[in-house]
């Protein structure tokens, strides 16, 4: 394993999520799920793994009667997508040398 | 987990780079924006201008004073029929340029899988209409205060404003063209008696070339 991966982000759904709010402010639920197009209970579930590390913070609140649910990257989650996106690019730029 | 087995497999991970890649720039810029509705814009607005020159050379008798009309204006705006004909004739190309901006932009996003209205493109339709619409308002207390010169040179001003605060949230050539808004707006406003030649120069011309030069860049065959 190579510095700078992290266990967290071995899916491809939540480097989404990840890619998504590191350059966003707040995103809502509705609009991250159609983004990836992945269920409302499979986004939730890797919400949820991204929570527990503390990488990603949950907004909840009402708009008028509805509740509305929104996500943000905490800035411990940019600092450890950043990490992760360079130990990518280094390992593809190992193996395409080879 | 579910791709440990080919996590190291160059193909999957350059996958999963232009992945993320992609979902960035989808997720934070309105990508849609069709070249081919600046295009339209511009063309609609030359032929605009030029039937304004021919409304205003014959009101006023001698061709060549199409583009020196602001100037002999001063003094309160008056609601004659020139300004009446003027002003429908702005508004018409108006709407056929917004008309035509929605339909390019519509065919764009299906190509490009964007929904036309996510919050990629409220975001960039707010930060144009803000400075868009302030920008309006002053130009009409321009008209009120009877500096009809000044309104050609502070549509191309505020209308580069706006742009440059909305070009953060789409494709980085609109951010040339509205610095090019811009410099003209301001040279403009030093030449009040061309109003019309510049303001054909700035929605006309400039639409035309940096639509052209998007359309080049992101659409041709693509589309």
């Amino acid at each position: 394993m190579i510095g700078g991966l992290h266990k967290a982000f071995e899916s491809r759904v939540r480097l989404g999520i990840m890619a998504v709010l590191t350059v966003n402010d707040h995103v809502e639920h509705g609009t991250l799920r159609d983004l990836l197009e992945v269920t409302d209970g499979n986004l939730a579930s890797h919400i949820a793994a991204l929570v527990e590390v503390k990488y990603v913070q949950v907004r909840k609140r009402f708009v008028g009667k509805r509740p509305n649910t929104s996500y943000k990257a905490t800035a411990a989650g940019t600092r450890a997508f950043t990490e992760h996106l360079g130990a990518m690019e280094e390992l593809l730029k190992r193996d395409l040398r080879r | 987990m579910d791709q440990e087995g080919h996590r190291n497999d160059t193909g999957a991970l350059s996958g999963d780079l232009a992945h993320i890649r992609t979902l960035m720039e989808r997720s934070s810029r309105f990508i849609s924006l069709s070249g081919l509705s600046g295009v339209f814009a511009g063309v609609m607005a030359l032929g605009g201008a030029r039937l304004a020159q021919y409304h205003v050379a014959r009101a006023i008798g001698s061709p060549d004073d199409g583009v020196t009309y602001d100037l002999a204006r001063t003094g309160v705006f008056q609601l004659d029929e020139l300004s009446i004909t003027l002003l429908v004739d702005a508004i018409m190309v108006l709407v056929l340029a917004l008309l035509g901006a929605f339909w390019f932009t519509w065919r764009r996003s299906r190509h490009t899988g964007q929904r036309l209205w996510d919050p990629s493109a409220r975001r960039l339709a707010w930060n144009l209409l803000i400075p868009l619409a302030a920008g309006g308002l002053t130009c009409l207390a321009l008209l009120y205060h009877g500096l009809p010169g000044l309104v050609a040179p502070a549509t191309l001003v505020f209308y580069g404003l706006a742009l440059l605060n909305a070009s953060k949230y789409t494709l980085d050539e609109i951010r040339w063209l509205a610095l090019s808004e811009l410099a003209l707006g301001v040279v403009a406003c030093f030449w009040v008696g061309a109003g019309l030649l510049f303001w054909a120069l700035g929605f006309g011309v400039l639409h035309i070339v940096y639509g052209g030069l998007m359309w080049m860049r992101h659409e041709r065959g693509k589309a």
